[in-house]
């Protein structure tokens, strides 16, 4: 892996490999994420992603991607600390996979620089039409997220958790912002993000690098770069004096009972172990006491967040089930947190998050992922060096990072028949 | 142990069939770190009603699923749990017709592999056990149900089919399953989880004599009879025109289903055909798409797939729309006029190439490759054949394939509605 600036506040990572039948190649403007531009940005792409100059329309655009073996370029919208991450990741044939020795790498930069640089528009914006249509398609994706009800809680844990912090917002923003945004306002908007925000550039595939920075350079010739305007580096969550509880009634079958815990340890790996302990595996603590052992549950997982200091947990339970899931929870932390393990549990949770770093490489979305969010926050580690940490990280340090987690926010979703 | 190659994919599979009957292959992957073992009977959530030593037996709906949650407890404990202390991600599913168990790892590949083929193929049930996992499968169940997705899907299938096994969801029903016993159990693993109804497939940089030796040694030395199932008579007409169901949705959604004649032979060609004409039709780059696009009638969750599962064969359509009837009516006259007018002859060329490249794609997972290998062995073809498939297909094949299938009489409509409207 080599990071190179190849100009002013634009980075490049490449990730040589000859083992995938694809090349990925993926271009990210990084930005602060803020409730004022968050749906500005995530629309951005989604117009671009519209029509080119040279190919005006998504019918030109899909005939030229069919025609180059079915290339994929997708637009993104990702979180990444407190930071939102918007652009496009392409992924096409392999050279030595394409029939006739066709090259593939050049004719997709190309694409992919067009469809950054040279949108296609009307008087000085966006054509009209695409613009509108892709703002009632960004409010109903808005929307649409009640419709899973498991990613629904997850996000609205977040919201409560965090309001009021940047990490509380929405990836794609929130409606009421999504419903104001202008023609004229967003086509300014593209204008600064593309001059000023930081970009990340990524490639994995069998290509040298020369070749790739060639085509990248040829690809983003005419991106009009003025200045960088800084990446945010997440602040910790302050924790709340008194547990905050959120309760929230929908027509539904199933509860979704979400905690969110505070945690000040700045122990990052001894973190990591704790929480894969705690519930971050199929051979965590929640998942062998609430669902194995009390039969509570299908699913009851944790996640670390660790730009912001936090864990949380995601579970779906019967509405009545809702003291016992809540108390087993707290009783399984207070597990972690005492010390409480079987001989195996410890190594069982080393070995998770040391697979899951020695399978990295062998993902391309999932290197991609990686290294945006490393670049985003500021970080510099690669997978072996994250597994070191792991390696070098003892019980007693896990022990201690846990027991610096203090319950936070619930939020609990519950039917409407359960509504007393 | 014989090895095939396959130059255009620059891929290899190493093959061995037991004498207990159990079906061996080896894709090897140099360079990568995991490891992946993919371990699979011809037993899912259709096969309901069999025969098992000269009787018939009618078992509960979701019992395949619930034997796949059950199969993990070993005497000593937990296999999840021992493939986790190695550092192993494992899992399960249960599909249709196949259940599978599956694990991946960086170390320990051969010790993992000894933990899967044995718990697999030992049962260890007991009452206990079996009513513990009511509470579990139920709340699987509760979120499936709230899940608009598989309410769309479930509901198309059962307006479509009216004897067939298909109608019949995979988890079964709280009800349902509340009938499963440790004695039904047992019997469902000796009929299925026999060596000659099963299959092993590894994927990644492994000693292929290695892993033949691993399931000569665990796995019991003889294979069973086969079992005869029975997946219901059905008729050619659908079981119902239309259904909905008000969710808590933020707008309507829905699936429009077309029943297609059962696949009797060309299992791999009518499988990349149906899904070539679910392109030309219907994909990201057809005239339909684009238009119902451009005018905001469908967003970017809109497509459809072809589907093939014992018996029966379908095609469907569906996404977030405002207006679903309107939709369905204009996916089957786009169909008649692809018959009618004939499809455009350099556009077939371009979807082609497109569709040839995603196949491509699909070779960088190993676990689409263990499957892919796997429901090809249970309908005897062999998957990795797909490029001679693909250069031999035509825009005639696919104007018959949408003439054939693509028909009003042929279809249901299955939409969710959101509360309150």
């Amino acid at each position: 892996m080599t990071r190179t600036k190849l100009a002013e506040g634009i980075y490049f990572t490449y990730l040589p490999a000859r083992k995938f039948k694809t090349s990925l190649l993926s271009a990210q403007f990084v930005t602060p994420l803020d409730e004022e531009t968050a749906s500005a940005n995530a629309l951005i792409p989604a117009v671009l992603r519209r029509g080119t100059v040279a190919c005006p329309d998504l019918g030109a655009l899909a005939a030229r991607l069919d025609r180059l073996y079915g290339a994929r370029i997708d637009c993104t919208v990702r979180k990444k600390g407190e930071n939102q991450c918007v652009g496009f990741v392409a992924s096409f044939i392999d050279d030595s996979y394409v029939p006739d020795g066709e090259r593939l790498l050049e004719p997709v930069s190309a694409l992919l620089g067009e469809l950054i640089c040279d949108p296609a528009t009307e008087g000085g914006r966006f054509v009209p039409a695409y613009f509108e249509s892709e703002k009632l398609n960004l409010i109903d994706a808005i929307r649409s997220l009640i419709n899973d009800k498991r990613d629904y809680a997850d996000r609205r844990l977040l919201q409560e958790l965090c309001a009021g912090e940047a990490y509380g917002v929405s990836r794609l923003g929130e409606e009421r912002s999504a419903g104001k945004l202008q023609a004229k306002k967003l086509f300014e908007q593209y204008r600064r993000l593309i001059g000023s925000a930081r970009l990340e550039l990524f490639y994995n595939g069998s290509a040298d690098q020369e070749r790739v920075e060639q085509a990248l350079r040829s690809a983003l010739a005419t991106l009009p770069r003025r200045e960088e305007r800084p990446v945010s580096a997440s602040r910790p969550h302050p924790a709340r004096k008194e547990i905050r509880t959120v309760t929230e009634e929908l027509d539904v079958t199933q509860g979704k009972l979400g905690m969110g815990f505070a945690c000040t340890s700045s122990d990052h790996a001894a973190m990591l172990l704790g929480n894969t302990l705690f519930g971050g595996s199929s051979n965590s603590k929640l998942f062998l006491n609430v669902r194995e052992k009390l039969s509570l549950c299908y699913y009851a997982s944790s996640a670390y967040h660790r730009q912001k200091g936090l864990i949380t947990v995601s579970s779906g339970i019967e509405f009545a089930d809702y003291r016992r899931a809540y108390d087993e929870i707290m009783a399984q932390l207070e597990a972690v947190q005492r010390g409480d393990l079987e001989d195996w549990e410890f190594q069982g949770a080393q070995s998770t998050l040391l697979n899951a770093y020695a399978s990295m490489g062998d993902s391309q979305g999932k290197l991609e992922n990686f290294y945006l969010g490393q670049a985003a926050t500021g970080q510099a580690e690669t997978p072996e060096d994250l597994a070191g940490q792991v390696r070098e990280a003892t019980q007693e340090r896990v022990f201690a990072a846990m027991k610096t987690v203090s319950l936070d926010t619930v939020y609990f979703l519950r039917g409407k028949e359960a509504a007393e | 142990m014989n090895q095939r190659f396959y130059t255009r994919l620059g891929e290899s599979v190493w093959q061995e069939r037991l004498p207990n009957g159990l079906e061996i292959r080896v894709v090897p992957k140099p360079g990568f770190a995991k490891k992946y073992a993919f371990f699979a009977t011809r037993y899912g959530g259709m096969d309901t009603r069999f025969q098992l030593e000269g009787r018939w037996l009618d078992t509960p709906a979701g019992i395949a699923h619930y034997l796949e949650h059950k199969m993990f407890d070993t005497k000593e404990g937990n296999a999840l749990q021992r493939l986790a202390q190695n550092g192993a991600e494992p899992n399960a599913f249960t599909a249709n017709a196949m259940t599978g168990y599956y694990f991946s790892s960086t170390e320990h590949f051969i010790e993992n592999l000894e933990i899967l083929l044995s718990f697999v193929s030992v049962p260890y049930f007991t009452d206990g056990s079996v009513a513990k996992e009511q509470g579990i499968i139920g709340q699987e169940i509760r979120m499936i149900e709230d899940s608009p997705d598989w309410q769309l899907y479930t509901r198309m299938m059962k307006a479509l089919y009216s004897a067939s096994t298909a109608r019949t969801s995979i988890a079964g029903t709280v009800e349902s399953i509340s009938h499963i016993t440790a004695q039904t159990l047992y019997d469902c693993h000796k009929a299925f989880y026999t060596p000659s109804n099963m299959i092993l497939t590894v994927v990644g940089d492994v000693d292929p004599i290695m892993v033949a030796d691993t399931a000569r040694h665990i796995l019991p030395q003889e294979g069973g009879p086969a079992v005869p199932r029975d997946y219901g008579a059905e008729p050619e007409t659908v079981a119902e025109k239309e259904t909905s169901l008000a969710m808590e949705v933020s707008m309507p959604q829905f699936l429009v289903g077309f029943k297609c004649r059962p696949v009797e032979k060309d299992y791999l060609r009518t499988v990349i055909l149906g899904g070539i004409a679910c392109d030309v039709l219907l994909g990201d780059s057809s005239p339909l798409y684009l238009r119902l696009y451009g005018e905001g009638k469908i967003n970017a969750s809109f497509g459809g797939d072809f589907e093939v599962l014992p018996g029966i064969a379908c095609f469907y359509a569906g996404g977030d729309c405002k207006d679903p009837r309107a939709v369905a009516a204009e996916i089957q006259e786009e169909a008649r006029r692809l018959a009618r007018e004939g499809v455009d002859g350099e556009f077939f060329q371009q979807v082609r190439k497109a569709a040839f490249g995603a196949q491509l794609r699909s070779l960088n997972s190993f676990e689409s490759i263990a499957v892919s290998l796997t429901e090809g062995y249970f309908n005897g073809y062999d998957p990795l054949r797909f490029p001679q498939v693909f250069d031999s297909l035509t825009k005639e094949d696919v104007e018959a394939f949408l003439r054939e299938n693509i028909a009003e009489e042929r279809s249901a409509l299955s939409e969710i509605v959101p509360k309150g409207t």
